[in-house]
């Protein structure tokens, strides 16, 4: 016995294998037998290196890995026993693939087996190099395989076809140098070789037209004829397969002649007779009758035009679509949907039957039927076909509920008659299926509401009806609630009823109820009653009567745990209570949103150019915005009235929308105003019309370290399409800053005074307070001035919270540091100092001019001043 | 995926932009992956034909044929598909190619056995 054995035979192992009861148990096993494997592997152990590899590749199926025993399939053919490389072929197909580098080994040894006189080893080799051979070895061995397509041996030729046809797939450009020796495949009598050689020339012709033209010019014929003779051949019992002969042959031939004759009319011409032969005399009670019909009227589906043999076709399809054979039923669907192309007329005969499909319990069928009826639907037959599927919505199945609402939405927003009657489909398709609608769908489904002004009432009046019974299905409850939102009114006063409607009595209370229970309930998610609230909003300005109440709620939310909510709220919270002035002007009837652009921005599906810097106090964006950004821009380019500017994207269209009268915003809303408020900062210093520069910047700096979290978090929100959400950007340094203005990019320290140096000013001073700036330029830099301010407190008592912010005109830009705290000592025994940048584009035309707003406690109680500081140096 | 399906359905599966088509015997499924525009009917009858093949090898083929002889499996398997393309339809050819290629594996086998003999007596 040798000693080196590795033990156990390899049915022995197989046996200990699927004793194993347990996966750990198996693993064990695994694990020894590699052990003893990887030991023999070093021995360089010959006699059991093929029982080894057999067992590697047992346990390589099994899913373990198994790469150390790669090297073993390179020895195994390179031995020269036939038994050895029949193994060590067949562990090479198992173990590696072609994008392995051990691969490259191998193709010495190919060549040689290749030129083998063992014609069993020449088969092995070809196998292996049909299957797995990479392109680099396909180059090399080529020639080789050329000369074996001439072989005497048909066992051979028929591998030397089939691995030609990898080698032209892996490398087209050796194509020519088989079109010649392919077709002489052609001629042959043994079935295997033929079949072979059908498929190297239709691979050939799909590779290369060169080769296409060939065929064309010279096979057709005789493949017409060697069909016919295969179809009226009497019974051969070695080929025969349920009562026809070779029904592989017949396939491949027709695959061929399909290649030929698309796009050629005379090939199709000479096809006509057998084609007409095959598909009326072919049984089709077996399965390989049908395997033959349905390549019949796939051929007949691709070539060029012949009215007779196309009704022929599509008879048989029309057969196999109300066959009770499933497999039938869906090759049928699948080639119809091919049959669509080329007359339409027909298939539609068929639709009610493919309705049916859609409602199988087979879940292949319904895929295939459903993308069918979606390729039926026209103008006249989408009103009963959208009917049928959504009631079948009601009963599908989940997985299928996805798939099948997507198909419906877009059915309906294309063919759609009128508006009407895409808003009653809508909604019967979101209380059934809402959380499978996509996000564009119910944009788009808004877009079309606000654009159908005569149906703002009804609209508004069914989803409210709707909400009642389906307040689960997350996006019924958005379109909703935005539509009470923005409809309040009519939905109260009954206003736009239609003839078909029952009329239904809402009192303003019934509505905020509906939108409190939605906001309520936590099953939805942020989005959903982030509108809520947007929406609570908006009914405050309408519904005067029950603002109270929606003010207690929003007040409610001013506490939520969820960044998003209390922002909203905080600030909702204040236009009610302090801003009524112009509380209904920013919660105004939403223009019709312009479908044109809309629909053509969608195509593009390119988010919003528009800075995000956007006039938000005026437009409070509703809930739509969050999503996506096109909403949003629409809402600007059709901004209110407040805008008359025309609208122009990027950051100008800011400039614009301030450089015109903010009237809603330019109302100074005194002074008396708390911190907190940090929209009314904004409001005032947009007054100034400063620009913003860019808008990532505005996105990360503007959640300033207000304790009092009332960041204006408006143009946050307005960051977030392009920028990071601005709920993660983290509070910029300990102290409350503006850093509205991010001109240069953070300026972290001033830079040297070498410079012309100027006089230090003093900026403000009132009874409490001073303020000095010190100016430093830097050479060659005459447009931008660096400004340390310093604060001195000049009363007895120390202040806390101390924020200072500046503003500027439009021609300068302002960027302010950290200050280096947020107390001032009392008596000025201390002070508070922060940077300045100040860049002046009409340098030496115009001089600073500033804008201060200065912020404290003192003794727990908030204090503003402000001033304006217009006594720069003129040259600065 | 596919041994969820129930008995009735129809044979195929889309799969990740493939089809497979599978067909079951007895406890045995035969699974083949194939592109969007083959013909599933024909591939269901290749798989006929590969286990008609197996089964005339083997003797009224079980699974426990297929299991403790893989790779003898695999061999027919060769002679019947490279690159998944049919390679012989006729089944009475690839049974003598098999018995051909087996009857060599025989032979040496018998050669090898009697040289180790030898040797082994030699070195004893």
């Amino acid at each position: 016995m040798n000693p080196f054995s590795s033990g156990t035979r390899l049915r022995d192992m197989i046996r200990a294998i699927r004793a194993c009861k347990t996966a750990a148990e198996e693993r064990a096993v695994v694990r020894k037998e590699c052990a003893a494997i990887r030991a023999a592997i070093s021995e360089n152990d010959q006699d059991y290196r093929h029982r080894n590899l057999a067992k590697l590749m047992f346990i390589h199926m099994l899913g373990y890995p198994t790469h150390f025993g790669q090297m073993e399939c390179l020895k195994l053919i390179a031995s020269p026993g036939f038994p050895e490389k029949r193994i060590g072929y067949l562990g090479l197909m198992l173990l590696l693939d072609e994008r392995q580098e051990v691969l490259m080994l191998v193709t010495n040894s190919i060549k040689q087996d290749l030129s083998h006189t063992n014609q069993y080893i020449v088969g092995l080799a070809l196998c292996a190099l049909g299957n797995i051979c990479s392109a680099e070895m396909a180059r090399d061995l080529a020639p080789e395989v050329e000369r074996l397509l001439q072989f005497r041996d048909p066992n051979i030729r028929k591998k030397a076809a089939l691995c030609s046809i990898r080698i032209v797939k892996k490398v087209p450009d050796l194509a020519e140098n088989f079109i010649n020796p392919a077709a002489a495949l052609l001629k042959e009598k043994h079935h295997g070789v033929l079949l072979t050689g059908i498929q190297l020339c239709t691979d050939l012709c799909n590779i290369s037209t060169e080769a296409l033209e060939y065929f064309r010019k010279k096979c057709t014929d005789g493949l017409v004829k060697v069909l016919k003779d295969v179809a009226n051949s009497p019974y051969a019992p070695e080929y025969d397969v349920s009562g026809i002969t070779d029904p592989f042959l017949h396939i491949k031939l027709l695959k061929l002649l399909r290649v030929l004759g698309q796009g050629d009319a005379d090939a199709s011409d000479s096809m006509n007779d057998i084609l007409a032969q095959v598909a009326t005399k072919t049984e089709s009670n077996k399965n390989a009758g049908n395997a033959i019909l349905y390549e019949c009227v796939s051929t007949i589906m691709t070539i060029e035009e012949n009215g007779g043999l196309r009704v022929l076709a599509v008879n048989i399809l029309g057969r196999f679509l109300s066959s009770r054979d499933n497999n039938i039923r869906y090759v049928a669907l699948n080639m119809l949907m091919k049959a669509i192309a080329l007359d339409s007329q027909a298939v539609q005969r068929h639709r009610a039957t493919i309705l049916e499909c859609v409602k199988d319990s087979d879940a292949s069928i319904r895929k295939r039927a459903l993308e069918l009826v979606y390729l039926l639907v026209n103008e006249s037959n989408v009103k009963s076909l959208t009917k049928e599927l959504i009631d079948y919505l009601e009963i599908s199945d989940p997985e299928f509920k996805g798939d099948l609402t997507a198909k419906i939405c877009s059915i309906v927003e294309k063919f759609s008659p009128e508006k009407i009657w895409y808003i009653d489909q809508m909604l019967k398709v979101l209380p059934k299926a809402g959380n499978y609608v996509k996000d564009e769908v119910w944009h788009a489904l808004i877009v079309v509401i606000t654009n159908a002004s005569d149906l703002h009432g009804y609209t508004v009046r069914s989803l409210y009806r709707e909400l009642q019974t389906a307040g689960e299905q997350e996006t019924l409850v958005r379109v909703a609630v935005w539509c009470i939102g923005e409809y309040g009114e009519m939905l109260v006063g009954n206003a736009g009823m239609l003839n078909q409607e029952d009329p239904i009595t809402v009192t303003e209370s019934d509505a905020v109820d509906v939108i409190e229970t939605a906001i309520k309930r936590h099953s939805l998610d942020l989005a959903t009653r982030a509108m809520c609230l947007m929406a609570l909003l908006k009914l405050s300005s309408r519904f005067p009567s029950c603002s109270q109440r929606i003010n207690d709620t929003i007040i409610h939310y001013k506490e939520s745990l969820v960044l998003e909510l209390q922002q909203r709220a905080i600030e909702f919270n204040s236009i009610i209570e302090k801003h009524q002035n112009i509380r209904s002007a920013l919660v105004e009837r939403m223009p019709a949103l312009d479908e044109a652009t809309y629909s053509g921005r969608r195509a593009g599906s390119v988010p919003a150019a528009v800075s995000t810097s956007q006039g938000a106090p005026l437009n409070l964006p509703n809930g739509v915005a969050k999503l996506t950004a096109a909403p949003l821009v629409d809402l600007l380019d059709l901004s209110s009235d407040e805008v008359s500017a025309p609208s122009s994207s990027g950051g100008d269209f800011l400039q614009d929308l301030l450089g015109v009268d903010l009237s809603p915003a330019s109302s100074q809303p005194g002074g008396n105003h708390a911190q907190k408020s940090g929209t009314d900062v904004l409001l005032d210093l947009l007054s100034i019309g400063t620009p913003l520069a860019q808008s990532t910047s505005t996105a990360d700096m503007l959640s300033s370290g207000h304790e009092n979290k009332s960041s204006p978090h408006i143009l946050d929100k307005l960051g977030s399409p392009s920028g990071p959400p601005s709920q993660d950007s983290p509070p910029v340094g300990s102290s409350s800053m503006m850093d509205l203005l991010d001109g240069f990019g953070p300026v972290s320290s001033v830079p040297e005074n070498n410079g012309p140096t100027y006089p230090s000013l003093l900026a403000f001073e009132s009874s409490s307070l001073r303020v000095t700036f010190n100016f430093s330029k830097q050479p060659g830099n005459l447009q931008t001035t660096y400004v340390e301010a310093q604060f001195v407190n000049k009363s007895p008592n120390a202040y806390s919270n101390f924020v200072f912010q500046a503003a500027v005109p439009k021609f300068l830009q302002l960027h302010l540091d950290p200050a280096s705290s947020n107390t001032l000592p009392a008596s000025g025994n201390g002070s508070i100092t922060q940077k300045l940048g100040l860049k002046n584009s009409q340098h030496g035309k115009k001089s600073l001019v500033m804008r201060i707003r200065i912020g404290y406690k003192i003794n727990d109680k908030d204090v503003l001043e402000e001033g304006q500081v217009n006594n720069f140096p003129r040259d600065l | 995926m596919i041994l969820s399906r129930g008995p009735k359905l129809c044979n195929f599966v889309e799969w990740r932009g493939y089809k497979v088509v599978y067909k079951r015997y007895a406890s045995l499924y035969f699974c083949m992956c194939i592109d969007q525009d083959d013909n599933e009917l024909e591939v269901l009858e290749i798989i006929h034909h590969f286990v008609e093949i197996l089964d005339r090898y083997f003797g009224s083929v079980c699974e426990l044929d297929l299991i403790f002889n893989f790779h003898k499996a695999y061999y027919i398997l060769d002679e019947i598909l490279i690159a998944g393309e049919l390679q012989e339809s006729s089944k009475k050819t690839v049974a003598r190619l098999i018995a051909a290629q087996d009857s060599l594996v025989e032979q040496a086998k018998e050669q090898a056995s009697t040289i180790s003999n030898m040797i082994a007596q030699a070195t004893k």
